[in-house]
């Protein structure tokens, strides 16, 4: 069983067969897990009410809503259940507002209300004064959504799921049933026999580069790549094309300027600019939507900066692009009708999951299952495993403790005792943690652990989370990198011609006075 | 779990501002003085200067900045301050207390008489000035390039651009020639450089450096590591001129040299009032904050061009630090900044006092032959102003005596 993607939705297919005796891999170009469009993701866990009636993302919306605190729970990742206000910004918004509450309701959605001008007043005082009508929704809630990749990925791969990381799939080829199992038994049907190129190998030979897995059963999870993967396996979807989304992440100073996300009304291919109070206390604005031809395009442009900072003003005011500390750009993967696609190639046993756009995040746990049960009307056997354990050990946040919490760790584990992360003040036993979990980049460390996350960007501790993964993982420095592939940080000192000729010199003045 | 200590002053942050306050501290009288460094080793940002051009001022003599930090250690210690390295300040509040942590201790409390904050400053990142384009490796701040060329040994990459004409950056940019980079070029949006005058000679002008005026970089290419980037000359709105065509220069490191913010998340947490257009602490005439009993000095407090009136500024801090206790001298004349002057530090003054008072100022243009005033009561001849040079201004006891109790605007004319 194979799945191909490796971010937030291919992340929650791996674990959730993780449960089943089965023999389970995931294939993933980048470094590490959710490096694509999720870890661009706003991070936000929608309500249950903005998909229309009669869609998936309007189904699977409301049932992944649903799943979160239970996931949250057992793998440690950030979430909160903080809620969300659509606002009105002009009169024909009112009857758009009318409708969400409306097919939310239909669907079990609770505690939607609408706020007038008062409560809105007291509750968001920050709001723009014009804002006079918005719809409340409580059970909307914010997710670190890397943080789930890593925890979905690593409570996999804790269950036996293999993860190969740096792997590109070029080539999926159906082939006639041979033993693989080595059992003697040839009696499953076809076999799907894919090649994945590992990065980062230039230069070596391609048998080297080149491992084949194969698969009896394969998801095709490859978000932006999902059309490519689909190609090679000559299971054909409907036309894809790509939605930019621009974000800025604001100085945690702002904390508290809003307590729940702040939506506009949606438009037909957007839910607008947002104002999101994310879990670790900064705040985030955007993201924009733009068309672009280029699946890779993740710049961050001028104009989709004017035009955030721009709205976000119609929202809260008082937000300036003077606390922008972050600003980053990723990819939404829109299938023509604009629906999700979940569904079995007529190849057979081939799985796909494209146009996973917003609400993506929130339906993956639902997708999920959905992927499962596809796969047990294609023939593949869900046999529960005796031993699955769901459950990660909670990871330390030291900057998130309370004094006495701090003193008490400190005093109990040295390795809590000194700061790595002066702005997020992370420790070096977080930083070790991290690494032991998974981390072999410096984006990655700053994924799990937030250093190099905070205000000055990593200023201040690069050179540290450098020197700890070098020794951790036990490569050189030059080796590090930003997220893998060719994104290396340091390079050696060139050896001057002259140097060389010295250094000869010097040895053999040595050698004769000795 | 944890352990309370008493000190007179407590000093944190161990570059040359807390090297220089603790040593005021003693010379003030303070009995136990206490300096808390993250660091194995206290000394800074200085660690990784290992260019000359420090001390000229304050020892009459040309150091490097590893030498300029050695003197102050060794004072520091024979001069009896406890140094604690690897101590990383967690919490400082209104009432002086400071949360320590280290690897030798654990977390402590520290009850302080008086506080002196010299935590410096951070770089400003590409977030902060919005650059567009692509995300790739090889985007750095100038003083993270430093560390790794001048600690490390490492290179961060062959081939570089630099924006902005502060002066890490043009330090930078004379140190990567030496170090066999190609520097293509350094690039300034404003007008006029950001750096010190003898930089620009000495850094780029005898290493043939261009240095582009009034141009920005507007796109950073490549996916994996810098590709390239684009720069774009602006108008005097400091956007892009119109029609204007980008030039493409292929490059893999992109160093920005962006300009410095003071680090003042810690003394936020006493409640203290900052100055926007220092980005520091407002300060009486001793250094000392809003808070009473808690002093700042060095960039945390406003940033400086040049380490020697660090020096001065901390030991000022630390020898009123050390005398809290006995009462602070109330400071009865308040200056405003009037035309042509972008900040003043200290922003009170007294006219009742024995030694002479030194102002800092900087001017928001370059001007040449112009007067500085105070009020109507004192004025200067400048024959220069640059925006990236302080002006330093000392004003004698017998002159402060005129002075007016009050607002006292400081203001430019030609």
């Amino acid at each position: 069983m194979a799945v191909i993607g490796g971010g937030v939705v291919g992340c929650a297919i791996l674990r959730e067969l993780s449960r089943y005796r089965l023999r389970l891999v995931l294939l993933e170009k980048e470094a590490e897990v959710g490096f694509g469009t999720s870890k661009s993701n706003s991070g936000i866990i929608h309500a249950g009410h903005h998909g229309a009636a009669g869609t998936l993302k309007g189904r699977l919306e409301w049932e992944g809503n649903q799943m979160w605190d239970q996931l949250a729970a057992e793998l440690g990742f950030g979430f909160r259940r903080c809620g969300e206000l659509t606002v009105a910004l002009r009169p024909e918004d009112l009857p758009v507002l009318q409708q969400l509450k409306e097919q939310g309701e239909a669907r079990g959605v609770p505690g939607l209300a609408f706020w007038d001008k008062e409560t809105i007043r007291r509750e968001e005082p920050n709001l723009h004064p014009a804002i006079e009508v918005a719809l409340y929704a409580p059970t909307s809630g914010v997710v670190n959504p890397y943080e789930a990749c890593f925890t979905l990925a690593q409570n996999a791969a804790m269950n036996g799921a293999e993860l190969l990381l740096e792997h590109e799939v070029v080539s999926i080829t159906k082939v006639e049933d041979r033993d693989v199992d080595g059992n003697g038994d040839t009696g499953n049907g076809p076999l799907f026999v894919i090649r994945a190129r590992r990065q980062g190998g230039e230069g070596e030979a391609e048998r080297v580069r080149v491992r084949e897995v194969v698969a009896r059963y394969v998801v095709n999870a490859a978000g932006t790549a999902v059309a490519q993967v689909a190609a090679m396996a000559g299971a054909a979807l409907p036309p894809i094309i790509w939605r930019k989304g621009e974000e800025y992440l604001l100085d945690k100073r702002l904390v508290g300027i809003v307590k729940r996300t702040i939506f506009p009304c949606p438009t037909p291919t957007s839910k607008g600019i947002l104002v999101i109070p994310t879990c670790d206390g900064t705040i985030m604005v955007g993201p924009t939507a733009h068309e672009t031809r280029h699946s890779d395009d993740r710049a961050t442009t001028f104009d989709g900066f004017s035009e955030v900072f721009a709205f976000v003003q119609k929202l809260v005011p008082a937000i300036s692009p003077r606390d922008c500390i972050a600003q980053f750009a990723g990819l939404r993967t829109v299938a023509e009708g604009e629906d999700f696609i979940i569904e079995t190639a007529p190849i057979g046993r081939f799985v796909q999951v494209a146009g996973i756009q917003s609400p993506g995040l929130t339906a993956a746990p639902a997708i999920a299952r959905m992927v499962a049960s596809l796969l047990e009307d294609e023939g593949l056997r869900l046999t529960e495993k005796d031993d699955f354990r769901p459950t990660l050990p909670p990871p330390v946040r030291f900057g998130q403790l309370s004094p006495e919490e701090q003193a008490a760790l400190a005093a109990a584990h040295p390795e809590y005792r000194c700061i790595v992360c002066r702005c997020e003040n992370v420790t070096e036993g977080e930083i070790v943690a991290a690494i032991k979990a998974g981390a072999r980049t410096l984006d990655g460390l700053k994924f799990r652990t937030r250093a190099g996350m905070g205000r000055c960007q990593g200023g201040f501790c690069t050179t540290r989370c450098m020197e700890l993964l070098s020794r951790e993982l036990g490569i050189p420095m030059t080796a590090i990198t930003k997220r893998g592939g060719g994104s290396w940080i340091v390079t050696g000192r060139p050896v001057p011609v002259g140097d060389q000729g010295a250094e000869g010199e010097m040895s053999s003045a040595n050698h004769m006075r000795m | 779990m944890q352990t309370t200590c008493a000190c007179d002053v407590a000093v944190v942050g161990g570059g040359p501002a807390g090297l220089a306050a603790a040593l005021g501290a003693k010379e003030g009288g303070a009995a136990r003085v206490v300096l808390f460094d993250r660091e194995k080793e206290a000394g800074g940002i200085l660690w990784q200067c290992i260019h000359a051009g420090f001390g000229l001022h304050h020892f009459k003599e040309e150091l490097t900045g590893p030498e300029y930090a050695q003197r102050f250690l060794d004072q520091a210690r024979a001069a009896g301050v406890e140094i604690m390295t690897e101590t990383f300040v967690l919490g400082i509040d209104a009432d002086r207390r400071v949360r320590t942590l280290s690897p030798a201790h654990g977390m402590q409390v520290w009850e302080c008489k008086a506080v002196v904050l010299a935590m410096g400053a951070r770089e400003r990142t590409r977030p902060a000035i919005h650059t567009p384009g692509t995300r790739p490796a090889g985007v750095m701040t100038a003083g993270l390039a430093q560390k790794l060329v001048n600690i490390m040994g490492f290179l961060p990459g062959r081939r570089a651009v630099i924006l902005g004409s502060g002066d890490i950056g043009l330090i930078m940019a004379r140190r990567l020639t030496l170090e066999g980079v190609e520097v293509e070029g350094v690039y300034e949006i404003m007008p006029h450089p950001g750096g010190l005058n003898r930089n620009i000679v000495q850094c780029l002008h005898d290493y043939d450096i261009p240095l582009h005026l009034s141009t920005t970089v507007s796109w950073v290419h490549g996916r994996d590591r810098v590709e390239g980037v684009t720069v774009t000359p602006v108008d005097s709105r400091l956007q892009p001129v119109p029609g204007a065509k980008g030039r493409f220069i292929s490059c893999d490191t992109l160093l920005l040299a962006v300009g410095l913010i003071p680090e003042n998340e810690l003394s936020l947490q006493t409640g203290l009032a900052l100055d926007p257009a220092t980005g520091g602490p407002v300060v009486s005439s001793t250094m000392e904050t809003t808070v009473p009993g808690i002093y700042a000095c060095g960039n945390v407090l406003h940033i400086h061009d040049l380490v020697d009136y660090v020096t001065e500024e901390a030991m000022v801090a630390g020898w009123y630090a050390a005398g809290a206790v006995d009462g602070r001298r109330p400071d009865t004349i308040r200056l405003v900044r009037g035309p042509g002057i972008a900040s003043c530090v200290p922003h009170t003054l007294s006219n009742r006092v024995e030694r002479e008072q030194v102002i800092y100022l900087r001017v928001r243009q370059p001007m040449e032959n112009c007067r500085l005033h105070f009020g109507e009561v004192f004025e200067r001849r400048l024959r220069y102003a640059f925006p990236a040079e302080t002006v330093r201004v000392t004003i004698k006891p017998e002159v402060l005596a005129e002075f007016p109790d009050g607002d006292l605007t400081v203001y430019l004319s030609e």
